[in-house]
């Protein structure tokens, strides 16, 4: 049987009945990224040593059935966002290529805990900044399902490597759609937490006020099992919520009988794929099908979401990487010798072109006399966006839309054309500037074979609805179940 | 708003990136852009309201003031461009 095909709620009984170890399983998917990943380039790095070392101590755990989580013992992969203690983390950035984290981020210390092997770090759009991992330093990542297409982003690496069975199951981080929106191209599922949920320690910052780290999973209930484990209060993230981490696994099959399920009319709009239109809406069918109310609401700042985003985002960035001044860490360019000059050749050789631009973007719109006009407007029409759903949560418990306007587009396509490229995250960034949690479940295919994706938002911390939800959808349907021909 | 070639090497020069002229001619072109779309939130009249910057309320993180380890001076330094002495190297600042 081939390992690498199983799921982790399947791989995960199969090492607890002592039927595969952890290293052959790990050794399953080495073997799998050797052949598979020229063709996908899912990986920036690959660490087989480190893995096969973590998955031996994980059989000596099963074997003595110490401390077993449903992570022990399976093969995973993290975002190359994710500080990894020992292991270089690049962010796919040039001005990062060397650097190796003297600890790990706190999502990666809880996979350790929990037992999971990690096989190496995913590719990804230059410090998260990307809808399509074109943006990378070290290559694009190829869309497994279409290899002259996308894999979206900026967690289009993790997505890939999860489509083509490089890995279990992946993390990436969500700051506009990010897990999402790549989970939606690569035809398995994506979810972004409520913000707060998950703590952001040493996971390399975007936009502060954002960014989320979430799983990218085979299905729904593996998505349950890893949100599990990274989520909780983090005394090192400060904007970390002390809340309860419920067990997102136990009320997952209690179906959607009498869930009140909102439309936003805002979301279904012109110029959508037509493939992608006919698939939501038979979605929301099967929904209606399996018990659901479907109920009509209205997102009245939907349309003004992509641009209040680019101003926040941009902003929060161009502090954030501020930091890279090729002092601390990362790359330094000094050619003449002075200290303004290092700084300002070391940012320009060390960034690309995408990050360039948002930093000078971010930079404008908090320089003195724009503030107002830009950021500060940017953050009140996000007091309005949220208030939008705080509303529509008034009349539904979940929101049903489509995850992406198109399906994965062609590499190239969108690249000249910085707005346009915005413009394909106008379904997911809603959902970010309220914090709220979101969810993206594979819903169809386009006639070219291209998968499309169903996304659930949720209340602030109401995970588990989300998950309840996508998985009524998933098992009343076939589509998770499908896999690209490598 | 149109942005100036002007207003490109100002903004340039705060984010401390040495942009190349052909880099600056197209910043100025994609900016004007970019900005030219994000005026649609002109429309919205927004007298009044909050600004949100948090989604979550953030409370000022206290901890009790104890002596813990910390990064070692070593691997705290292993990541330097240039290292000296324990300290980070950095170009001549006063002349």
């Amino acid at each position: 049987m081939d390992l690498t095909s199983l799921t982790i709620h399947e791989l995960r009984e199969m090492l607890r009945k002592k039927e595969v170890s952890s290293v052959e399983a790990a050794k399953a998917y080495l073997k799998r990224i050797e052949a598979v990943e020229p063709k996908v380039r899912a990986f920036v790095t690959v660490a087989p040593e480190e893995a096969l070392k973590e998955a031996a101590a994980a059989d000596a755990r099963l074997s003595k059935s110490d401390n077993v989580t449903p992570l022990t013992g399976v093969p995973v992969a993290v975002k190359d966002i994710f500080c990894t203690k020992g292991l270089r983390t690049t962010c796919s950035s040039k001005i990062l290529e060397k650097f190796v984290p003297p600890y790990d981020s706190t999502v990666v210390r809880k996979l350790r805990e929990a037992g999971a092997v990690i096989l190496g770090k995913n590719n990804m759009d230059e410090f998260a900044m990307g809808s399509s991992t074109e943006n990378s330093a070290f290559g694009k990542t190829l869309n497994p399902w279409a290899l002259d297409r996308v894999p979206g982003g900026s967690s289009g690496g993790s997505a890939a490597a999860v489509a083509a069975s490089l890995c279990a199951a992946s993390l990436g981080t969500d700051t506009g759609g990010s897990i999402r929106q790549p989970a939606s191209c690569c035809g398995i599922v994506g979810m972004k937490p409520t913000y707060g949920r998950v703590s952001r320690f040493g996971m390399i910052a975007f936009a502060s006020s954002l960014d989320q780290a979430g799983p990218l999973t085979k299905d729904v209930e593996d998505a349950a099992i890893l949100l599990g484990a990274i989520s909780g209060r983090d005394d090192l993230d400060s904007t970390s919520i002390d809340a309860p981490v419920p067990d997102y696994t136990a009320r997952l099959k209690t179906g959607v009988k009498g869930l009140k399920v909102g439309i936003p009319r805002e979301y279904f709009i012109e110029g959508m794929d037509p493939d992608v239109d006919a698939a939501v809406k038979k979605a929301l069918d099967t929904l209606k099908a399996l018990g659901a109310e479907l109920v009509e609401i209205t997102l009245p700042h939907t349309q003004y979401a992509v641009a209040v985003y680019y101003l926040v985002a941009t902003a929060e960035a161009s502090s954030n990487l501020a930091r890279y001044d090729g002092v601390r860490f990362g790359l330094r360019v000094n050619k003449t010798g002075g200290l303004l000059d290092m700084y300002k050749k070391t940012r320009d050789e060390g960034f690309g072109p995408e990050v360039k631009r948002r930093i000078m973007l971010g930079t404008y719109s908090l320089s003195a006399g724009y503030y107002d006009a830009y950021y500060k407007k940017a953050s009140q029409v996000r007091t309005l966006v949220k208030n939008d759903f705080e509303a529509a949560f008034t009349k539904c418990d979940v929101i049903a839309t489509p995850t992406a306007p198109t399906p994965a587009f062609k590499i190239g396509e969108k690249v000249e054309d910085p707005l346009t490229m915005y413009l394909s995250d106008i379904f997911t960034i809603s959902c970010n500037l309220a914090g709220l949690p979101g969810i993206s479940v594979p819903c169809g295919f386009t006639t070219g074979g291209l998968p499309i994706g169903l996304q659930i938002l949720g209340k602030s911390l109401d995970e588990d609805t989300v998950l309840r939800s996508a998985y009524a959808y998933e098992q009343a349907t076939e589509w998770h179940k499908r896999r690209p021909a490598l | 708003m149109s942005i100036t070639k002007k207003d490109v090497i100002k903004v340039a020069d705060l984010a401390r990136l040495a942009l190349t002229e052909n880099e600056t001619e197209i910043y100025t072109t994609q900016l004007t852009r970019i900005l030219g779309y994000v005026e649609k939130l002109s429309e919205l009249d927004t007298t009044g309201v909050e600004p949100t910057t948090y989604t979550v309320p953030l409370k000022t993180a206290l901890r009790e003031d104890r002596v813990r380890e910390s990064l070692p001076r070593e691997e705290a330094l292993k990541n330097a461009p240039e290292a000296e002495r324990g300290c980070f190297k950095v170009p001549q600042i006063i002349e």
